[in-house]
């Protein structure tokens, strides 16, 4: 195991910011801790990388313990976090060059893990880091932390606030590092990132929902889902919330994923619903969930399960 | 200006020295459109919001937002709208409360007004538990919630909205685009900025900017159509970059 997590629970005076975490991940796992702001990520990558103490429970990252042997803990790993956190007023090379000296390494000797990278910086590597643009800060972050070849690489939330093109060139990147034998733990907000980990974890107020690999955790979806659509939006959620039916009803896209309260829910019924609130253009036809529909699900629910 | 327009822009530029961030941009939203403004990081969004929003003056070309020119008349250009950043711009030591009778003041509402408008406020968004609590204590999709009703507070008629979801969970999410509609619904126009490309299709009309320039404009069913793909993320990535 790269990374294992028992009963790790933190708290911020009343709040508590993580509870009774425990999970598993594999070498050379890509596996995404996936959930919104305030959930309890970062945190749980503060003690991973050893900058936060837990108050119970155990962790160990590449066969360290996080509390004894924080020293080992810190050669071995590479850590990304959410913000920007390089040095502003050196240039791009000497941000390179100071962590590869701190490390006690250099630029040349692990320049092949960070070479198709560090490429699409260097025509820059004489500007300031701090003039750098949002895209190009995070592909210097990245080079950074994994210029020491870490075993474990820590990323929390890179994609944060970036644009779909440069997200999707971001986890291309994460798949060409992790065939390098690098295990990634990676946090974001986005869920459509979550279907290109191997396992996710689905997290909220500290606690964990689920843990599987996407297509699993797709497949447990317990409800049969549809796409509605009508020409007035707006009115058509007001209309779907009113209906005696409905579990669900959220906006995705161009339509509404809809479940109902009833295993043997017919579509027809729902139609003639519709058409009596003057419906126009009205289309509803089973789709297949999405990790977001399960997040949804699980959060209201609210099967706050002991976790696994 | 056609009197149905809520913004209207003609050749829009801005240049930074040799620079040309925003370049040559003409479009109109209608009022009670949402209009969802997209492109990629550095695209020229923030820049060319912040000329219709009259805190940055155009190289040469024209604007004309709520009935005003952005450069001739700017202190009316801003009065006539509501703005809400990405980065949560409310005070964190103040309470939901004091917070928003403090931007009641600065928009220059009555005091009978604010203690009304607060009230009703707290109300709709449910926050009575908490209205005394420090803004910080709050999840930030309620923060977002409450920058956005803030934003309401001087009844403007256009609300520029610059990300406001990043990093909000997916119920909070839903719930603050409900609030986005409810407002359009009652005659608002809404002009938006967001990376979630389903949002994306939520808006009536979208543009996406490319390198200072909209590259497309239109209702995300025919973008869809004209770029034959069957979402707004992989039209966006035909036209961002080009991946294919």
């Amino acid at each position: 195991m790269s990374i294992t997590l028992r009963n790790i629970s933190k708290s911020y005076g009343p709040a508590k910011a993580l509870n009774d975490i425990s999970f598993n991940v594999e070498q050379g796992e890509l596996f995404g801790l996936i959930g919104p702001d305030g959930a309890g990520k970062t945190t749980l990558f503060r003690i991973l990388t050893t900058l936060l103490i837990q108050e119970e429970g155990e962790a160990t990252v590449a066969g360290y313990d996080v509390i004894t042997d924080y020293k080992a803990i810190r050669n071995h790993v590479g850590y990304m976090p959410g913000k920007f956190s390089l040095y502003q007023d050196l240039t791009v090379e000497e941000n390179l060059n100071f962590f590869a000296t701190i490390f006690d390494t250099t630029i040349d000797e692990n320049y092949d893990l960070i070479k198709d990278i560090y490429v699409q910086i260097e025509p820059f590597k004489n500007r300031k880091a701090g003039k750098l643009s949002g895209g190009m800060k995070q592909k210097l972050a990245l080079s950074c932390a994994l210029i020491h070849k870490p075993k474990v690489l820590f990323l929390d939330e890179p994609t944060t606030g970036v644009d779909p093109v440069s997200r999707k060139e971001f986890w291309e990147m994460l798949k060409r590092l992790q065939q390098k034998n690098i295990t990634i733990l990676v946090s974001t907000p986005y869920m459509d990132e979550a279907e290109l980990c191997d396992r996710i974890a689905l997290i909220t107020d500290g606690q964990i929902l689920e843990i599987n690999t996407p297509h699993s955790i797709i497949d447990a979806f317990p409800k049969k889902i549809y796409n509605v659509r009508a020409s007035e939006t707006y009115r058509l959620i007001q209309d779907l919330e009113s209906y005696p039916n409905t579990h669900s009803a959220y906006p995705f896209g161009e339509y509404v994923h809809f479940t109902s309260r009833h295993s043997n829910f017919s579509p027809e019924d729902l139609m003639t619903f519709l058409k009596g609130k003057q419906h126009t253009g009205i289309e509803i036809f089973e789709t297949i969930p999405t990790i977001e529909d399960t997040f949804m699900e699980l959060s209201n629910t609210n099967t706050l399960a002991t976790n696994a | 200006m056609h009197k149905d327009h809520a913004i209207h822009v003609e050749n829009l530029t801005k240049m930074f020295g040799d620079f040309t961030a925003v370049n040559n941009i003409s479009f109109q939203v209608d009022k009670g459109e949402v209009f969802g403004f997209l492109g990629a990081n550095g695209a020229g969004k923030t820049t060319a919001i912040k000329m219709l929003i009259g805190i940055s003056r155009p190289t040469s070309g024209k604007a004309n937002v709520a009935g005003y020119d952005v450069k001739s008349e700017t202190e009316m250009v801003k009065k006539s709208i509501g703005y809400m950043s990405q980065k949560f711009s409310l005070y964190n030591d103040l309470t939901i409360k004091e917070n928003i009778t403090f931007f009641g003041g600065i928009y220059g509402l009555k005091k009978s007004v604010i203690k009304e408008k607060t009230q009703r406020l707290i109300d709709e968004l449910g926050l009575n538990d908490v209205a005394d609590k420090p803004v910080s204590s709050l999840p930030l999709g309620w923060k977002q919630k409450v920058a956005f009703s803030v934003s309401l507070l001087h009844d403007p008629k256009i609300i520029f909205l610059d990300e406001p979801t990043g990093g909000v969970d997916p119920i909070t999410r839903r719930q603050f685009w409900n609030m986005i509609y409810r407002e359009a619904h009652k005659g608002k126009t809404i002009f938006v900025t967001t990376h979630y490309m389903d949002e994306a299709e939520y808006c009536d009309r979208v543009s996406i900017m490319v390198e200072g320039k909209i590259e497309a404009l239109d209702t995300p069913k025919n973008l869809k159509a004209q770029y034959k793909v069957d979402s707004m993320n992989k039209v966006f990535l035909k036209l961002a970059r080009n991946i294919e």
